[in-house]
This record gives structure tokens, C-alpha cells and sequence, in this order.
């Protein structure tokens, strides 16, 4: 029977499959970036079809709202040679073949495993107030605590891992220290100097006087 | 008023039987963005002549009373304008990407409560929604950027894509601290749980102080404005990612960063300063007076405050340098609004939390 939901179901699913295809098909890399994007947001979609409010939003939150924007934002900065890319495709097909075959057979061999999936449960129906945020952020800090410790513990490897392959002190850069900026009293930049208004100022001596106390001070 | 809602509820579903629901909604949603639009018109009038007052001038005067047709002539023209696609352009793009920057400002307020019950959509995850919609403004900019094909236009979107995701983050971590407090996602929820019968002391600004600051500087950096405009900063990069654009794409790009800044002011008022409660609630002389206000008003105060602070921002404060920026979104508020976190779910396992 088709009900609106598996009409809307259907539509998201034809949806995200045919912005998937046209992530390897387009041939212009920013394009397939955003169809990247629409990709994630049918996915999206399905989630909250299972009511999985909060996989959801956090996928376009995460994912469309901060990775694809960095994505973008180093592909539109590269400049990507077409025809480059394109050398070579037919003999390196058979390789990239053989490994889309393991990644299928693998999913099948996974989805399709009793022990591993239970592909024919029916999807639980819940209360309008029945809050999916709090029952994943009770499970996550309860069952699986340590998993999800574990999972932090590897990121935060990941992340130091990648300051210290990127950090490198350049000797020759300006760098500012902000503190130093805003601890500056008047005196350290400015001398106010009197002067007489009638007398004669000599024009030579003063100002390479003012020039050379201005550098001992620096 | 609730009687004359419920009739008209009857009667829709009596004619019009499963299609009522969708049509209600339709009209809930005109009702929410028609002001939303006028809002917009009326505050880039009020930001000129606020401006103009700072700058001892007197700001548009000539077009009806005290300039207030203004606006509806700013309109026309950019309507009557030509649309110049440039050579070069990536078309479907270049039209889309002002689309693209106006949806986000607009949907978002599906789950912003504007009084007890005014709202669209009650969802229980509606910080998380708000924090998803606002993040995806940054594509209708940066689309425009590279689709322009153009230089500046194209620095314009890289400087906003790196500020809006820096000052995402501490966004987020300033809201983690709302919902630890309010110990729920929804925003009637976090309005709720700001009241406490003692008025504007029962608030979350008061704990939350300097997350408070934060989100709403965050917010003024993420709506690009003065002093965070580095994507339009016109002293160096002629107009920013809008370079190449004319007539109504213009015109959009400006309705979408007003439209986002009356947001930012509508969120910051229900996260930190309970929304359409009233300040005075339980207050000796005070509440008894002003019991019969309705919160749509303190509401639409609120906002109003924040408002006048963006124009007021933007008469004060210089531009920011861009590593500048950069400092202040990861070198003080990220690690700020951390700190706070750890602090605030502290705070709350103590007596000394009143909140």
C-alpha cells in the first residue's frame, strides 16, 4: 500500500541515489561537491522518515554545514585540470573495478548476514514527545561509554596528529603578540617634546636626536 | 482570539477534510514570513537614519514622511533593475546561489516562538534545527563567490566560508550551555525554563553571561556585519562575493543578511533573555502593572534591543583585520565557551545553581 510516507520515502531514495551518480559523473568537480550536498540532505530526509531526528540534523548539521563548506572550499581553490584528470581512466578501470566489487560484496555480505542484521525488524513507532536526542545521549554515555571514549580518544589522536604534521615554524613570518599590543602604555610609543614657540629651532640637530632615542627605546 | 481560531480550525476541517492541514499551515506560514519581509524593508530604514542620527545626519528624508517610503522605493528600483549575468558566470549558480542565501534565513523560524503557543513547528530538537539551518547560509555565499567568476567575488566567499565555520563552533558550545541549563533542545522548553516567577532574574543571561556575549557577537560575525563584513569589505575587495551582482540577486543577498540578523535577534533574546516573558513577572508594583502586556510585545522588544545594537555595531567599531578575526573566533571565544561548558554542567550539580 502506498502510504504518503513511503511515497515521500521513495522520493528521497531516487533523490539521493541520483545526486550520488552525479557525484562521479559531473565532470566539474564544484558541481559534484554540491551534488555531494544534495546527496547528504535526501539522506537526511530518509533519516527523519525512521525518526531519527537527531542523526539527521546533526548529518546536515556536520556534515552540509561544516565539512562540505571546507570541501568546497579547497575545491574551488584548486585548480583542476579536466583533461589531466581523465588520463589514464581506462587503465586504471580494472583496478578501481575489482575494489567497487570487494565494497559491494562486503555490504551484502554484511546487510545480508543474519547475525549481523536485522534487515526484516519493522520500524518501532513512537509518541509524538518520544525524544530520539535523549535516548541516543543516554545510550552513548551508559552502554556505550566506552566505545564512545574510545572513539574520542582516536580523534583527538587524529587531530593532534594533524597539527603536527602541518605545524612548521617559519622563521622568516611577522608574527604580532596580541598581549603586547594591548599592554602598550602611551610612553612607549609617544613623546611629547615642549618647545618653546618664539625660539629658533635648529632644523638638523633635533629631529635625528628624537630618531635615535625613538630606536633605544625599540 | 483562541475562540475565533478554533472555529476557523472547525470549519477548515469540515470543507476542506485532509487537505485542511496543509492549507493551515501555508497560511501559518505567510502570517510568520509577510512581517518577517516588512521587518526586514522597514529595519535597512531604520538602520540608515540611526546611522545618519550617530553621524549627525539626518538619513533619508525625501521619499514620503520622514523617509518612509523609502524602503518601497529601494524596492521598486531593484526590482525595475536589468540582471547582468557576466560572461564566464556558471548561470544556474549565479541565479541560484541569492535562493540559496535567502532559504536558510527563512526556514529557520519554523521553531522560533514568538509568544506562548505562536509557533510554527514545536520540535523537540529545535536548537540542533536552528543550529543546522544557520550553518547553511554560508553556501548561498560562497556559491556566489565561484559562480560569479570573478576575483573579488571570489576572495569574498573564501573569507566567509573560513569565518563562518570558525564562529560556528563557538555558536554551538555557547548553545550547549542553553540547553545544559534548560535541559532540553526545544525552544518553548528553554523559554519555560527561564521562568521562574522572580522576572528577568530567573534568565540565562545571568549564569550564562559570557556565553551570552559570545553567541551574539558569534551571531553578528555570522550575519556579516560590520565590524565582521570581511565578505563585502568594500576598502579592499570592491563588494565582496555580491561583486557581480545586480538588480533583484542584489536586493536578495540583502533581504537574507536582514533576515538573518532579525534571527540572530529573536534567538538571542529566546536562548538568553526568556523570549516573550516578562521582565517584571512576580515583581512587587511592577509585575501587577504589567501583567496585561502580551509576550508578543516583550518579544518583539527584545528583538528590537538587538536590532539597534547590530546598527550600533556597525556605527562604532572599525573592520577587523582578518587574522584578527581569525584570533577572536579560535584564540578566545573557543576556548572561552569550553571552559564555560565544563563550568556551567559543574555549576548545576551544586545547590548554588537557582536556575
Amino acid at each position: 500500500m502506498m502510504t504518503i510516507e513511503t511515497i515521500v520515502f521513495y522520493l528521497f531514495a531516487a533523490l539521493s541515489v541520483f545526486a550520488g551518480l552525479r557525484v562521479i559523473t559531473a565532470r566539474n568537480p564544484v558541481h559534484a561537491a554540491l551534488f555531494l550536498v544534495l546527496a547528504f540532505f535526501s539522506m537526511a530526509g530518509i533519516w527523519l522518515l525512521l525518526e531519527a531526528e537527531f542523526l539527521a540534523i546533526t548529518l546536515v548539521l556536520v556534515y552540509v554545514g561544516a565539512v562540505m563548506v571546507l570541501f568546497l572550499f579547497v575545491v574551488m581553490m584548486l585548480d583542476v585540470d579536466l583533461v589531466q584528470l581523465r588520463e589514464g581512466f581506462w587503465r586504471w578501470f580494472p583496478i578501481g573495478a575489482l575494489l567497487a566489487a570487494v565494497m559491494v560484496g562486503e555490504m551484502i555480505w554484511v546487510l545480508g548476514n543474519r547475525q549481523t542484521a536485522e534487515t526484516g525488524a519493522e520500524v518501532i513507532k513512537h509518541a509524538a514527545d518520544y525524544s530520539n536526542t535523549k535516548e541516543l545521549g543516554r545510550l552513548i554515555y551508559t552502554d556505550y561509554v566506552y566505545p564512545f571514549e574510545l572513539a574520542a580518544v582516536l580523534l583527538l589522536v587524529a587531530i593532534v596528529a594533524a597539527i603536527a604534521l602541518t605545524l612548521r615554524q617559519r622563521r622568516t613570518a611577522k608574527r604580532q603578540d596580541v598581549a603586547q599590543q594591548v599592554a602598550v602604555k602611551r610612553n612607549d610609543r609617544v613623546r611629547l617634546v615642549s618647545m618653546p614657540a618664539s625660539a629658533r629651532v635648529s632644523t638638523q640637530a633635533q629631529p635625528d636626536e628624537a630618531a635615535a632615542s625613538d630606536q633605544q627605546k625599540h | 482570539m483562541m475562540e475565533l481560531l478554533q472555529t476557523i480550525e472547525q470549519a477548515g476541517q469540515g470543507l476542506l477534510g485532509p487537505f485542511w492541514g496543509p492549507l493551515w499551515t501555508l497560511v501559518k506560514i505567510v502570517v510568520i514570513v509577510a512581517p518577517i519581509m516588512g521587518g526586514v524593508a522597514y529595519l535597512t530604514l531604520a538602520e540608515r537614519k540611526i546611522l545618519g542620527y550617530m553621524q549627525d545626519r539626518v538619513g533619508p528624508n525625501r521619499v514620503g514622511y520622514w523617509g518612509l517610503l523609502q524602503p518601497i522605493a529601494d524596492g521598486v528600483k531593484l526590482l525595475m533593475k536589468e540582471i547582468i549575468i557576466p560572461t564566464g558566470a556558471n548561470k544556474f549558480l549565479f541565479v541560484a546561489a541569492p535562493v540559496l542565501a535567502l532559504v536558510p534565513a527563512l526556514v529557520a523560524w519554523a521553531v522560533v516562538p514568538f509568544a506562548d503557543g505562536m509557533i510554527l513547528a514545536n520540535v523537540n530538537a529545535g536548537l540542533l534545527y536552528i543550529l543546522a539551518m544557520t550553518s547553511l547560509g554560508v553556501y548561498g555565499i560562497i556559491i556566489a563567490g565561484w559562480a560569479s567568476n570573478s576575483k573579488y567575488a571570489f576572495l569574498g566567499a573564501i573569507r566567509s566560508a573560513a569565518q563562518i565555520v570558525s564562529y560556528e563552533l563557538a555558536m554551538g558550545f555557547a548553545l550547549v550551555c542553553v540547553l545544559l541549563a534548560a535541559q532540553s533542545m526545544s525552544l518553548v522548553d528553554i523559554v519555560k525554563g527561564q521562568q521562574h516567577g522572580y522576572g528577568l532574574l530567573g534568565w540565562y543571561f545571568i549564569p550564562l553571561f559570557p556565553m551570552f556575549v559570545v553567541y551574539f557577537i558569534a551571531g553578528v560575525a555570522e550575519t556579516n556585519r560590520a565590524p565582521f563584513d570581511l565578505a563585502e569589505d568594500e576598502s579592499v575587495i570592491v563588494a565582496g562575493f555580491h561583486t557581480e551582482y545586480s538588480g533583484m540577486g542584489f536586493a536578495l543577498f540583502f533581504l537574507a543578511e536582514y533576515a538573518n540578523m532579525i534571527l540572530i535577534s529573536a534567538l538571542t533574546s529566546v536562548f538568553f533573555l526568556g523570549g516573550w516573558l516578562n521582565p517584571f513577572e512576580g515583581w512587587p508594583v511592577l509585575g501587577a502593572m504589567t501583567a496585561w502586556v502580551p509576550g508578543l510585545f516583550w518579544m518583539l522588544a527584545k528583538m528590537s534591543v538587538f536590532l539597534f545594537i547590530f546598527l550600533w555595531f556597525r556605527a562604532t567599531f572599525p573592520r577587523y583585520r582578518y587574522d584578527q578575526l581569525m584570533r577572536l573566533g579560535w584564540k578566545v571565544f573557543i576556548p572561552l565557551t569550553l571552559v564555560w561548558v565544563v563550568v556551567v554542567a559543574a555549576w548545576m550539580q551544586t545547590p548554588l545553581w537557582f536556575w
